[in-house]
């Protein structure tokens, strides 16, 4: 357990300066900042349609959720799986982290488990911002009504969704990148897949939450078919697929680790 | 207990088909100073990898203080430190965050990080990216890595790449004082013999995967027969006049005869018998193969 936390660390101390590690941070700030922005510079038009306040908080919500859940997200954690495991390919380090008295599972679970903490850190940043910087336009356009609606269930459901959709593509994401060194492999691979998952998810096809890259925008259009937006189940077909995907798939990484001879 | 810090036993080692290592039984004696001697790709990084686990060796082939490794490999990797090939460095951490990450991961305190790089002279370069470092200078905290966990053994594939003359002899000096101050082992790799020659206690010679020769020093120069190098005019007379005195030519060149140096008196009767036959001797000395040359004949052999 020790030789899991130390490595967890040393991940975040090698990758406190990198750009994955700040896009995690920046790419919410940088999306919630844009579309608060967009409905402050466009107060007015907004105003005038009039919205009840949990339509309004809808309205603003999915603004942010729309482009990452379709697009972004498959991609974000496309590059997290591949700059974790970057780190060793670009410096050739892989020797000597494996040379280390450390077992192996720590080492390789302590890389996934530190993607998860990214793509967590990430989501929550989304959701948290979202909601203070509704609240802030709320304090800087006095005639938005959202402070008469609490958004926080539906944010948090939305968001632990997304969270869990992402963990397959991930997990697929992390062997590609584990076993190659090259940036265009994996990411090929995952573009190819996210588009046929944008595809298929959008389609209705009915076994489109057997392909992981579909999850996140089958957790989008699924829960828009709600008749109340704020009540719709977390656990469905495509959070169990991601999970088992996730499970299975880590377990299998393992293998490859204990297998793989270190070039 | 095994006297070993380095016991192979029958160590084969194959990449698909391609036999890297064939039989390879190495034995470093513990606190010794054993270089690892071969041609480029005779196989001596592997076997590090293979010491190291990097690589799998089949069971009951490789102990590491009297531990097979497959079994033991946390234990093991405890007490060894190592620097293979390129020194594995993060390009976008300083020397010194490079030194703190490797404390983290050992749990040791940070304080070692400033200790390492003073060691290896890099202290005022401690808070510089490293990859903005030339060669020798991440050679240096290479050897720093390799060193912060204290560890009884040390791996050093060929460490001395890319450092100048004062960085060569600095390492060595570091490696003779880690050996006789504090007791450690140290398998240096090097595909030069005179870089080892200096520091070494024992040597193994590898080509193409097989250990040509192990054992002391010493017993690699008394391999070394010495000949005596006699230059003189007419060479071609001269040397059938030898030979005829049933004397063995080693090797005869336009300006020099070799025969293999048998006495003092026995030289000097060699210079009587061509000086009263008319011939000029111009200069007749002992000659003892230098090292590299002998290396040479071995490796040349399989």
């Amino acid at each position: 357990m020790r030789s899991l936390y130390i490595s967890i660390y040393s991940e975040f101390y090698k990758s406190r300066k990198t750009l994955a590690f700040w896009a995690s941070i920046l790419l919410p700030l940088i999306i919630c900042s844009l579309i608060t922005f967009g409905f402050y510079s466009s107060s007015e038009k907004i105003l005038n349609l009039h919205q009840p306040p949990m339509i309004l908080w809808l309205r603003y919500i999915s603004a942010a959720l729309g482009v990452m859940g379709i697009l972004i997200l498959p991609f974000y954690v496309i590059f997290m799986a591949f700059s974790v495991n970057n780190i060793e390919h670009k410096n050739d380090t892989w020797k000597s982290l494996f040379a280390q008295p450390l077992n192996k599972f720590s080492i390789y679970a302590a890389k996934y488990i530190f993607a998860v903490i990214l793509i967590f850190l990430s989501l929550f940043l989304f959701c948290s911002l979202t909601f203070a910087f509704g609240h802030l336009l709320q304090l800087l356009v006095q005639k938005f009504n959202f402070n008469q609606y609490d958004p926080s269930m539906i944010l948090i459901k939305f968001y632990t969704k997304l969270f869990l959709s992402s963990l397959g593509i991930l997990s697929i994401q992390f062997i590609l990148s584990l076993l190659w060194g090259d940036f265009l492999k994996p990411m090929g691979i995952g573009f190819v897949g996210t588009i046929m998952g944008i595809i298929a998810g959008n389609v209705g096809w009915k076994y489109a939450y057997l392909i992981p890259y579909s999850h996140p925008s089958l957790v989008l259009s699924g829960s828009k078919a709600a008749a109340n937006p704020s009540n719709f189940p977390i656990f469905t077909h495509e959070i169990y697929s991601s999970l088992i995907y996730a499970s299975v798939l880590f377990i299998l990484g393992y293998f490859i680790v204990t297998k793989k001879s270190i070039k | 207990m095994s006297n070993f810090a380095i016991e192979t036993v029958g160590l084969n080692f194959t990449f698909g088909r391609q036999a890297i290592l064939k039989n390879l039984a190495l034995q470093v004696p513990k606190g010794s100073i054993y270089g690892f001697l071969g041609p480029n790709g005779a196989g001596k990084t592997t076997t590090i990898k293979i010491l190291l686990n990097l690589l799998k060796s089949p069971s009951d082939q490789v102990f590491i203080f009297g531990k097979e490794i497959n079994n033991n490999r946390i234990a093991i990797l405890k007490r060894v430190g190592a620097l293979v090939e390129q020194p594995a460095i993060y390009g976008h951490l300083t020397g010194k965050e490079n030194l703190v990450n490797r404390c983290l991961l050992l749990g040791i305190k940070r304080s070692k990080a400033d200790e390492m790089l003073a060691l290896v002279g890099l202290t005022e370069a401690a808070n510089k990216k490293s990859k903005q470092y030339s060669l020798g200078m991440k050679q240096r905290l290479g050897i720093a890595l390799a060193l912060v966990s204290d560890p009884e053994l040390l791996l050093l594939d060929e460490p001395t790449n890319g450092l100048d003359p004062n960085g060569i002899i600095e390492i060595r000096n570091l490696m003779i004082e880690l050996t006789t101050k504090y007791n450690k082992t140290i398998l240096v790799s090097s595909h030069l013999l005179a870089e080892i020659e200096r520091t070494a206690t024992h040597v193994g010679i590898i080509n193409k995967g097989e250990l040509l020769f192990q054992g002391t020093i010493q017993e690699l120069q008394l391999l070394n027969k010495p000949l005596l190098e006699i230059e003189v005019t007419d060479i071609d007379r001269a040397s059938m006049l030898i030979e005829e005195k049933g004397y063995e030519i080693a090797t005869k060149t336009d300006a020099k005869i070799c025969i293999p140096f048998i006495s003092q008196t026995e030289s000097g009767m060699i210079n009587t018998l061509l000086v009263q036959n008319g011939f000029t001797v111009t200069s007749l000395s002992q000659q003892r193969k230098d090292l590299e040359n002998l290396f040479l004949d071995i490796t040349k052999t399989n």
